[in-house]
């Protein structure tokens, strides 16, 4: 089964003086259930509103979306997102950012609660599920808003560069954490990043995009072996991979 | 350590010390250049006045204070529903918005004296006045508020299928509160003036009542003493809206 399938795809935005900025596009995108798909591309090359249109935030110009086989045209409590940054609410406790889709979905409160505790267990924060966000780590804050996208069980997981304002070290870690965690629940997952080994570590597949409009210029299947851990960036075929990602990257720029 | 104990407390003390400094410089000057009590009285000529007419001075600051809480009370009561017509519907702003900012342009002053021939003697015109000085900070700083909600946020709940409803509750009232009490504590001080311009056209109490008796009779330490009264009700009430804001408001350091 297809989970999300677009079908030439593309999205102008208004631009100086009445003109119009081609951001994306035509583009087609397939998101086959269970797998790990990631974008890589430069910042600019239209990820990010390839993202917002998967997520049903924005509507394309032309072509079709479906999701799950019915016609993609409003966001879905099917769909989880995790943001860029954690976007948690500081008025409210860990605990109770996590439950926000409970709240929004009017899930039953004691299993809601229940869950977003074990979600809290799995990702480490059972400790702070009262505190206020500000009062954690950025790795923790991206963690908790991980929870949150998954507390209403949904069936596919966006990623809009989830780790990008993280360092370096907390990234690696989140990222195999992600990898576990995904593998755990079978979902599928849609990866925005410009980090080219993060795409590879988590995903099944990676598409190369490329800026101006946005389009994708390579659908790279990532063939190596699971559960991946901290040895799989040294695999001799993980940078194969990476070099072969980066010289499309590169080439089109040169 | 005494180093650092010792510098806070010459933070702590250098203001008030500048206040001391310069009661006594007023102080000094009076007596130095033998400035007559009906021009400009000493502090200390102040300070024995106003223990002398404490009852007096205590009942009409009770009536200013009554007035302005009131009002001020009223003026929140009518922005709230107000600023969530207008930031929610853009006819409601394009409607409203033009009728408001003409009624906050109109200079108070010059209208409270129909207002007064309209509502009589009462504290009701007063509190009228109150009303009118203060809505409009609440109100333009609540709509500010009520719009500030980031664009990630917004997102974030349209992602969930929010309602407005639901928007409303978990994200816009939050965002609102900060800006809501700045536009509060910009009004309460509105508030006290326009007790007093209400005192000023017509009325037989108040601080401002009593400033406008005391001098016509020459009485100036008296009106120092109301003045220096109304002044430190203002700083309380502004205080005041600062104490609860710290006790609503505690995400942000």
């Amino acid at each position: 089964m297809v989970a999300i399938d677009l079908q030439g795809v593309s999205k102008h935005y208004p631009g100086a003086a009445g003109t119009s900025v081609h951001a994306l596009g035509p583009i087609d995108l397939h998101i086959p259930t269970g797998s790990f798909v990631a974008v890589v591309g430069p910042s600019g090359c239209g990820k990010s509103t390839l993202l917002r249109l998967v997520a049903g935030l924005e509507m394309p110009d032309g072509g079709t979306m479906m999701r799950y086989g019915t016609p993609l045209d409003a966001p879905s409590h099917e769909v989880g997102i995790v943001f860029q940054e954690h976007v948690l609410f500081p008025w409210n406790t860990v605990l109770e950012n996590v439950l926000l889709p409970a709240d929004v979905l009017a899930l039953p409160k004691a299993a809601a609660r229940e869950r977003a505790l074990r979600l809290l267990e799995m990702t480490g924060l059972s400790a702070f599920a009262n505190h206020r966000p500000q009062m954690l780590s950025g790795g923790m804050r991206q963690r908790a808003a991980l929870c949150r996208a998954l507390l209403a069980d949904p069936r596919l997981l966006l990623l809009d560069e989830p780790f990008g304002a993280l360092d370096a070290l907390t990234r690696e870690e989140l990222s195999l954490e992600l990898s576990g965690l995904w593998q755990d629940l079978g979902r599928t997952a849609f990866l925005i990043t410009h980090d080219i080994e993060e795409a590879i570590l988590l995903s099944d597949r990676v598409l190369v995009m490329s800026p101006r409009p946005g389009r994708i210029r390579a659908d790279i299947e990532i063939d190596l072996p699971r559960p991946r851990n901290a040895d799989t960036p040294a695999l001799p075929r993980f940078q194969e991979l990476k070099q072969q990602i980066r010289d499309i990257i590169f080439d089109r720029r040169a | 350590m005494s180093g650092s104990s010792s510098s806070r407390f010459a933070d702590r003390a250098t203001i008030p010390a500048v206040y001391l400094i310069l009661l006594v410089a007023w102080e000094v000057s009076v007596r130095v250049f033998a400035i007559p009590a009906w021009i400009l009285p000493a502090p200390s000529e102040i300070g024995s006045t106003a223990l002398k007419w404490a009852p007096e001075l205590g009942l009409n600051s009770l009536v200013t204070l009554r007035e302005t809480l009131v009002g001020f009370l009223l003026a929140i009561a009518l922005s709230l529903p107000l600023a969530v017509l207008i930031a929610l519907n853009a006819t409601a702003r394009r409607l409203l918005y033009p009728i408001l900012l003409g009624l906050q342009s109109v200079p108070k002053v010059a209208v409270a004296p129909l207002i007064i021939l309209w509502l009589g003697l009462s504290e009701w015109p007063k509190i009228v006045i109150v009303i009118l000085v203060c809505f409009f900070p609440i109100l333009v700083n609540l709509i500010a508020g009520l719009e500030a909600a980031p664009r990630t946020m917004l997102d974030l709940m349209r992602s969930l299928g929010a309602s407005q409803h639901m928007i409303f509750r978990r994200l816009r009232i939050p965002v609102a509160l900060p800006h809501f009490f700045t536009g509060c504590k910009v009004a309460v001080t509105f508030a006290v003036i326009g007790s007093v311009i209400g005192e000023f056209v017509a009325a037989q109490e108040g601080l401002g009542y009593l400033i406008l008796i005391s001098t016509s009779q020459s009485q100036t330490p008296l009106a120092f003493a109301a003045i220096a009264l109304l002044t430190l009700l203002s700083i309380a009430l502004f205080h005041g809206i600062e104490w609860i804001e710290r006790r609503v408001i505690d995400w942000t350091p």
